[in-house]
């Protein structure tokens, strides 16, 4: 296996924003690009995750091409699905040995449309669509489930909050002025829920020596593994994500101690199951970016957590980070990614 | 996270209004179809997997291990609620129109749940564990919305008989999606410039060539645009091509032309129709200038401008516009 790292990684969120995704892109990509140290005619391929019906339009990615220079023409991908999928298959193309530099990046405006409609659109077109039920109501299901086991408390949802909160830069509060608050859906309430945001993100990853020659401490991925589930919930036990349990296994979580976890969870109720699945201890710190509870730029906010569990490495402040990325109701699809330093 | 914002005050964007909408013809193949079938007739079936297990509703193979299904099993009216959710503002399309609960039922005689709506006065009336029947609609078409919703406890409520009918093969599933997109402001800027009578391109830092209508960034190096560059109204065409064929919507009177204009002073030439001249008589290298709509008319969209139509000038030279075909 050839050893590939992140090198840089450029990211924006914001509730509403007036910027199109190329204005958004643009300046993020280019940032990126800056502190990889790599030139762009070095840029061996590029690929991004978007959703067509978040943007509203057929083949969306195409416009936002606009934003990393494809001529001369450029070897380009897309997945239809959160950046941290089209990391994955990044980190697999630079597998095949040819090229030594890959740009990743991810769009999404959630603001511009209904949410619960497009999140709608990926359910079972026979038995679940025609119901019209909305991601809430579903995470609800999921996290009634999780109460019912004696698995955690709402007090313990609202604990992922106030952390989430404080970490991501959006005030304190407390467990009891949160719990006070009136459900969203039965037993959400909204600080359990995402704050949906508009965001872009960008992240370089460069392979063996290339590495070490543009950045001092890169981020070695040294494992990354996605799996997925059935789509129903009904044949799922929803109080584990065994996806999760078995990519964490593929890409060796539990080799050694982790310093740093980026989860992508959602709803506050997901981050304990994803706790759980992971394997993670009190020893690791979780969500230092704030997570999902801070800021949840829909389609990006997968390869955010990779970003920001890799930024860690990069400075210095971990030597082992853990990142995981979700796609799908009540947590369906997980990807798990282990980044390090060099000693 | 749910529904619209309103844009930042102070924004520089355009936003309009956007639905998308369309409907899916599906086919729903063996199993869903005779599922939707029973259901239509008042009677829920479920498929035995090799493992024994009874999958409801049922699927065309085992989720879990991926092998094609094996028998149909009649099971039971009632289940037990599994997990379950509250909705206490109801949408357009949901089961029920006055608040209600998720739940994930398992039928009596199933290994599986299926998810509907449950009936209750209240949140404080549902618990995990509870019973739960299926309330049938009177009208029933072949649809997951053949149940109604469920109620607690064991009451079966017979199902009214439907008039017998061919198995159910087919479904529609409609999509419809309100979103308001934004023009960004690099093209806000632009089109507010149309409603003015101007033509605002933006010219790239780094190969300096001048885009209308700009875009977020140069499209060759991928960097923002900087200067604002007041474009001339006046161009060349470059290409055309003539359209013969009627189409929807169509407001042209056939043949008419669309052609590629640079305008002076752009890089890049714009799309926009060519008249004031006879279909056959456009050539590459005519001299065209914009006919406005009259002030006050203009919106902010490129139809302010009515068509190019011939300034009487002499043909541009080729090699003027090669590099810009």
């Amino acid at each position: 296996m050839r050893d590939v790292a992140i090198v840089s990684f450029a990211s924006s969120s914001t509730p509403h924003s007036d910027l199109e995704d190329v204005e958004m892109l643009a300046p993020v990509i280019n940032e990126a690009l800056a502190r990889s140290g790599v030139p762009r005619r070095d840029i061996g391929f590029t690929v991004s995750g978007s959703c067509d019906y978040l943007c509203g339009r057929p083949f969306s990615f195409v416009m936002a091409l606009d934003a990393v220079a494809a001529w001369p023409p450029i070897s380009e991908s897309h997945v239809e699905m959160d950046g941290a999928w089209a990391l994955y298959e990044a980190w697999v193309r630079l597998q095949h040995g040819d090229i030594d530099a890959a740009l990743v990046y991810a769009f999404g405006k959630s603001s511009q449309g209904d949410l619960r409609a497009v999140l709608g659109a990926q359910l079972d077109p026979y038995y679940l669509a025609p119901l019209a039920p909305d991601p809430v109501s579903f995470a609800a299901l999921q996290a009634r489930a999780l109460l019912d086991a004696g698995r955690c408390t709402e007090r313990d949802l609202a604990a992922v909050a106030v952390r989430g909160r404080r970490d991501g830069g959006l005030g304190a509060s407390s467990e009891e002025e949160l719990l006070r608050a009136p459900y969203i859906a039965s037993p959400l309430r909204a600080h359990d829920c995402p704050r949906s945001t508009d965001g872009v993100a960008a992240v370089v990853l460069v392979a063996g020596d290339r590495a070490r020659q543009v950045c001092e401490r890169p981020a070695w991925i040294r494992g990354i593994d996605h799996r997925i589930e059935a789509h129903s919930l009904g044949v799922r036990d929803l109080t584990r994500s065994p996806s999760t349990e078995l990519a964490a296994r593929k890409a060796g979580v539990a080799a050694s101690k982790v310093d740093v976890a980026e989860i992508h969870a959602p709803y506050t109720h997901q981050e304990i199951i994803l706790r759980e699945a992971l394997g993670l201890d009190g020893g690791t710190v979780i969500n230092p970016s704030g997570g999902a509870v801070a800021s949840h730029p829909l389609m990006s906010a997968g390869l955010v957590r990779i970003g920001e569990a890799a930024r860690r490495v990069l400075d210095g402040t971990a030597h082992r980070a853990v990142a995981h990325a979700t796609s799908g109701p009540c947590l369906q699809q997980n990807l798990v990614c282990v980044l390090e330093g060099d000693r | 996270m749910e529904g619209k914002q309103d844009v930042a005050e102070g924004s520089e964007a355009l936003t309009s209004p956007y639905v998308l909408e369309y409907t899916y013809r599906r086919s729903l193949g063996p199993v869903v179809g005779r599922f939707l079938t029973g259901l239509r007739e008042g009677r829920i079936e479920g498929v035995r997997t090799a493992s024994g297990r009874v999958l409801v509703p049922p699927t065309e193979y085992d989720p879990e291990s991926g092998a094609a299904v094996g028998d149909f099993v009649s099971v039971g009216v009632s289940g037990v609620v599994q997990t379950w959710s509250w909705v206490s503002e109801p949408r357009k399309g949901q089961p029920l129109d006055r608040p209600f609960a998720w739940a994930l039922i398992k039928l009596d005689g199933a290994d599986t749940a299926l998810l509907h709506a449950v009936d209750a006065p209240s949140a404080d009336a549902m618990r995990s564990g509870m019973r739960v029947t299926v309330r049938w609609r009177a009208e029933r078409v072949g649809s997951i919305h053949d149940i109604a919703c469920f109620v607690p406890g064991d009451e079966v409520q017979a199902a009214e008989p439907v008039a017998p009918a061919e198995p159910v093969r087919r479904m529609k599933s409609p999509v419809h999606m309100d979103f308001t997109i934004g023009a960004g402001r690099t093209l806000s800027r632009f089109l507010e410039g149309v409603v003015q009578g101007k033509l605002l391109g933006r010219r790239c830092p780094t190969c300096a060539k001048v885009y209308v209508p700009p875009k977020g960034a140069c499209p060759t190096c991928g960097v923002p645009f900087a200067d604002e560059v007041v474009v001339s109204d006046t161009g060349t065409v470059t290409s055309f091509c003539i359209v013969n064929v009627p189409f929807e919507g169509q407001t042209m009177k056939l043949p008419y032309t669309y052609g590629s204009v640079l305008l002076d002073g752009a890089d890049i030439p714009i799309l926009h129709l060519i008249s004031g001249i006879p279909a056959d008589e456009v050539r590459m290298g005519l001299r065209v200038k914009a006919e406005w709509l009259p002030e006050g008319e203009r919106q902010p969209t490129l139809a302010s401008i009515r068509w190019f139509a011939p300034t009487g000038e002499a043909d541009a030279p080729y090699e003027s516009y090669a590099e810009h075909q």
